[in-house]
């Protein structure tokens, strides 16, 4: 696979290291009242889908950037390709 | 007279003569030639046994799609199972040899199991080893085993080298027929960077097989002029010998290029074989096509095979497989054959054909009609044809071309799941509208069987993937026969016809498999291994599919089809890994003071890709405890030094480290004083422990992150994880530094005299106590880092330099330790060390204990969010009864306390349900005299004192332990802190 890495162009999957489920960005509030269900759920339920789905890949061999990558698990087409920490400060996860 | 079967024409060099032997009978043949070619030149046409009756078997085809003539090439270390007859060019002095036989080629022993052959059908395995159930392992395995398999290896190392490379290109042509070199010609010409690839030593596919011309060219010279061409333009990359082997994502290809599988031996330092990943922006799969047979009894004699086979080794190879030739055939292409072979003066018995409005020919005899069945013991003699009025005639032949029709070679384009579509015109599959990310499929693979077709497509295809404008020059003029053809897939009556030569599958078995119930096309090929072998079934395929459709009511596409996976040929393991065989499996990392320990004599041991000095024995040391003793006696007595530059280092700057260490670590590092240095614990976020370090805060903004040796890679992941993924705004950076700095642990009561002498600074107790740490400068000025840490237990120091002056800081340690009779200690001392003082390594932290079992819990603050801190306080990781950390020691101090062993109650049974824990580390303590070992036990920390059994059923131990605290030297910590 070629993932077309946001700062440094197409690069081979090889270069990268796999996480799993982009959905690990959401991490819960530690002081909630729900904290130890949601934690439960965050770490241990997962989607398994088959189409798209949006993973998180490590640039081990290049750059050390977080990406998100959304990539449909059927055909291994991919979508799209952001920097996971644009991703999470979408998802609120600013200071 | 040699070479009896040699005639005239093809593309050999006749004035070579190529010295081969073929089951230890000395041959010759032709520069040009391949191994099948000239032993048909020389007679020979049974080249080996089949895999399940031993049936004699000869050459099918003329290329990879070969089922039977496989071969053992070679001999010694370079000896090779399973090679291709049809595909192995011959060298001079080429050594082969026949396989899957008892005795010799002709009256193989096993031939037996033709006879049983009622016994032998689809499914036989799964009924006859069923009972009784204890015959399996001892007698039918066995005899199973033995007799499966074809070739045999050398087991002998290859001596070859396999290389990878990588190339990239706007466009890889995929064969090099007339549609791949007319698209190569088209995108080369318009200055695409180009790779045309052809897993043949000669271009031109088909062109070099038949007598068609091309303009006012032989099919040959046209070939040689268009890759004359070819060759000129620099952006035009010629691959021969290459095989595609797989379509991969995104537009990448897998292929072999065998750069000397056509010589004895490679040249000195050049490779045998290269796998290439080619990185494409379009592709043309110009794979041609494959013809395929018709299924009679007995039609596997060594003889009889693909009508168009006979073409080639005519046309090409100047050979014919017999002077009297037979033709079978549905469609018009078989009758060339017997044209072109009676055009070099070979006698045509008869062109049997199914169809009444057959062509006929003034040359020789066509026949309606079909042949049911054939004579030869080891090869043709006769065939029996049953005519269009039911009566039947015997033909004399020595060989037979078959013809069927033609499939497209659509293998690339099932590669990502791709199906199929069926054209009835052709009765084959063509490849369908989804297709390999910039795929283009052209000629024969896509169904345009002419030459005219062919050279046509392949231009077009070039155009669209390219997007080249305009008009295509004028296509050279070539035969554009249209396909005229009945299909016709197995002669009424057969049973014993051969549809799979290689996986020995006849049209009884397809039938067997329908009555038995195996009827999707899934399960006929499971049940009957039709199409299983290592050809995939290039020829057998559709035939199987035809006859199942046939007995089911249902056309070929609504019975299905089955999908091609990669390879498209097999490949040699030796080329799929390439160098990375023996110590070049993966990186060697060689600490800086790697040279110093060779020096020592040291013996080294391989932790992760690091080589690390395991001890450094010393004159009259017979056994390594006598080195690792010694080594420990004297740190703990005076001074030792140990290399532990392998341990992982983060560096961690910016204003927010402090915080971002407190999310990483379970306790806290915000308060941590500067100049100071505070041991760690990382979890995961399911509360377990992950690996455990030290972190050193060298500046309010700075702290330097150690990790374990083994988890330096994926701790310093996790961080960029939590602060990219989670924490995206702290301001905190952080990289890898372990390569940066030669780092060694100084440890024992001399180690701060000793250390004195080196550093710059004052390091009294009082200047720099327990767990004190600063940039400090060493042999009058050189920068270094200092950490007051202890693993051994003793009053220690690590001392780290920039990796530069590794080698020359060990030396210095040594002079400045002389007279202190500094020792290097190695990893077993260290291991021994840390056992004694109770500290947890990776056989601790064994990724399913939490930081309470380690005794640790208290250490999980409470106050703060880290990862893994609130799962860390699940009730199921938090019972009373948990496993704690505790330390071992046998009653009887000769006993042993081996790793691995559980631990069980002083008294009741001894089996999995009472198990009390397990024990993870053990050593012998020279210090103490006896085996010293950690483990976990359940409720550990309130056990101390308790007699228990520590039982290691498998290897017959059964030992009187004591639980006691982990901490077996100098619990109270006073000599870290002296």
């Amino acid at each position: 696979m070629i993932i077309d890495h946001p700062l440094l162009g197409p690069r081979d999957a090889a270069e990268f290291t796999y996480l799993g489920d982009a959905s690990l960005i959401d991490r819960p509030d530690w002081q909630s009242d729900t904290a130890a269900q949601d934690f439960y759920e965050y770490g241990y339920l997962r989607d398994n889908p088959a189409g798209w789905h949006q993973e998180l890949w490590f640039h081990e061999g290049g750059d050390r950037s977080w990406l998100v990558v959304t990539r449909n698990t059927l055909t291994h087409e991919i979508k799209s390709v952001e920097l996971a920490r644009d991703v999470a400060r979408q998802r609120g996860r600013s200071k | 007279m040699t070479q009896i079967n040699r005639i005239a024409g093809g593309q050999i060099d006749r004035k070579s003569a190529l010295k081969f032997t073929f089951d230890g009978k000395s041959y010759t043949g032709h520069d040009g030639d391949t191994l099948a070619s000239a032993l048909l030149a020389n007679g020979v046409r049974l080249m080996g046994r089949s895999f399940k009756y031993h049936r004699p078997r000869g050459p099918l085809t003329a290329g990879s799609e070969e089922p039977n003539a496989l071969v053992e090439l070679r001999t010694g270390a370079r000896q090779e199972p399973n090679t291709r007859a049809t595909t192995a060019e011959l060298f001079d002095g080429l050594t082969a040899r026949s396989q899957n036989r008892i005795g010799s080629l002709k009256f193989d022993l096993m031939a037996i199991n033709d006879r049983f052959s009622n016994f032998l059908t689809a499914g036989f395995y799964y009924k006859t080893f069923m009972w009784p159930a204890a015959f399996w392992e001892k007698i039918y395995e066995p005899i199973i085993r033995n007799a499966a398999g074809l070739g045999s290896l050398s087991k002998q190392d290859d001596p070859d080298i396999y290389d990878k490379g990588f190339l990239h290109c706007d466009l890889l042509v995929i064969g090099s027929g007339p549609s791949g070199l007319m698209a190569a010609l088209t995108a080369g010409r318009a200055g695409s960077d180009v790779i045309i690839a052809d897993e043949d030593f000669l271009l031109g596919g088909r062109l070099n097989s038949e007598t068609h011309s091309v303009n006012d060219q032989s099919g040959a010279d046209w070939v040689a002029a268009t890759v004359a061409e070819l060759a000129s333009l620099p952006n035009v990359r010629i691959m021969p010998r290459t095989t595609i082997l797989g379509a991969f994502d995104h537009g990448i290809f897998g292929a072999l290029e065998r750069t000397a599988d056509h010589v004895a031996v490679p040249a000195a330092g050049k490779p045998r074989q290269v796998l290439w990943r080619i990185y494409t922006k379009h592709s043309i799969l110009a794979a041609g096509a494959t013809e395929r047979p018709i299924a009679f009894d007995n039609n596997d004699r060594p003889g009889i095979m693909m009508a168009s086979a006979l073409r080639t080794y005519a046309n090409r190879f100047g050979v014919t497989a017999d002077r009297r030739v037979a033709v079978f055939t549905n469609n018009d292409d078989g009758h060339r054959t017997a044209a072109d072979l009676h055009a070099k003066g070979v006698k045509i018995a008869a062109v049997v054909d199914v169809r009444p409005d057959a062509p006929r020919s003034l040359d020789y005899e066509v026949i309606q009609g079909e042949v049911i069945n054939t004579k030869g013991r080891i090869g043709l003699t006769f065939a029996d044809v049953r005519l269009a009025d039911g009566s039947t005639r015997t033909l004399e032949c020595g060989a037979m071309g078959v013809s069927g029709g033609w499939n497209p070679n659509v293998h690339l384009t099932s590669h990502h799941r791709g199906r199929p579509d069926w054209r009835d015109d052709i009765a084959a599959f063509v490849p369908a509208a989804e297709l390999p990310q910039g795929m283009v499929v052209a000629g024969a693979a896509m169904g345009d069987f002419s030459t005219a077709g062919a050279l046509r497509s392949g231009a077009q295809a070039a155009k669209s993937a390219l997007g080249i404008k305009g008009r295509l020059p004028k296509m050279p003029q070539a035969e554009d026969a249209p396909v005229a053809l009945k299909p016709f897939w197995y002669v009424d009556g057969t049973t014993r016809g051969w549809l799979d030569q290689q996986n020995d599958v006849t049209v009884k078995d397809v039938k067997l498999s329908h009555q038995e119930g195996f009827r999707s096309v899934e399960h006929l090929k499971r049940y009957t291994t039709l199409g299983m072998a290592t050809d995939q079934g290039k020829t057998s395929n559709m035939g199987g599919l035809a006859i199942m459709a046939e007995l089911t009511g249902k056309t070929i596409p609504e019975t299905g089809t089955t999908i091609f996976r990669p390879p498209y040929t097999p490949v040699a393991m030796g080329a799929l890994a390439g160098r990375s065989v023996g110590m070049e499996f993966h990186p060697t990392r060689l600490t800086p003071s790697h040279r110093f320990a060779e020096e020592r004599g040291a013996v080294f041991v391989e932790t992760g890709n690091w080589m690390r000095a395991q001890w450094f024995p010393i004159e009259g040391e017979t056994h390594w405890r006598e080195s690792v003793d010694r080594e420990v006696i004297a740190t703990r007595n005076s001074v030792g030094v140990c290399d532990v530059t392998t341990l992982g280092k983060v560096d961690v700057q910016g204003p927010d480290a402090a915080a971002f260490l407190n999310k990483v670590y379970c306790n806290g590092f915000a308060k941590l004083a500067v100049g100071k240095v505070r041991y760690g614990v990382m979890l995961r976020e399911d509360g377990i422990a992950m690996d455990d370090g030290t972190a050193a805060r060298l500046a309010e903004d700075h702290f330097v992150v150690t990790t374990t040796t083994a988890n330096a890679l994926p701790v310093y992941r996790h961080m960029e994880f939590v602060h990219q993924c989670l924490f995206p705004d702290m301001d905190v950076q952080m990289i890898s530094t372990t390569e940066a700095w030669a780092q060694y642990a100084v440890a024992g009561p001399n180690s701060r005299k000793l250390l004195e002498k080196i550093v710059d600074q004052d390091i009294s107790n009082d200047a720099f106590p327990f767990m004190a740490c600063a940039n400090i400068t060493v042999c009058g000025g050189l920068r270094a880092r200092l950490f007051r840490i202890s693993f051994s237990g003793e009053l220690a120091y690590e001392i780290a330099v920039p990796s530069q002056y590794g080698d020359a800081m060990i030396r210095k340690i040594m002079e400045a330790g002389a007279e202190f009779d500094v020792t290097p200690y190695g990893t077993e001392a260290l291991g021994v060390m840390r056992i004694e003082k109770g500290h947890a390594v990776a056989n601790e932290l064994n990724g399913t204990t939490t930081a309470q079992n380690l005794g640790m819990g208290r250490m999980v603050s409470k106050k703060k969010d880290s990862i893994g801190s609130t799962l860390s306080e699940r009730v199921g990781l938090n019972g009373t009864d948990d496993l704690r950390l505790v330390g071992i020691k046998p009653v009887n101090p000769a006993d042993p306390a081996p790793a691995g062993g559980h631990l069980m109650n002083a008294t009741g049974p001894v089996d999995a349900t009472h198990d009390q824990g397990y024990v993870t580390s053990s050593a012998y303590s020279p210090s103490l005299g006896h085996q010293v070992a950690l483990g976990f036990v359940k409720s550990g920390n309130n056990r101390y004192g308790e007699k228990m059994r520590l039982v290691s059923p498998l290897t017959n131990v059964e030992v009187d332990v004591e639980i006691v605290s982990a901490h077996f030297i100098d619990p109270e910590g006073e000599r870290l802190r002296a």
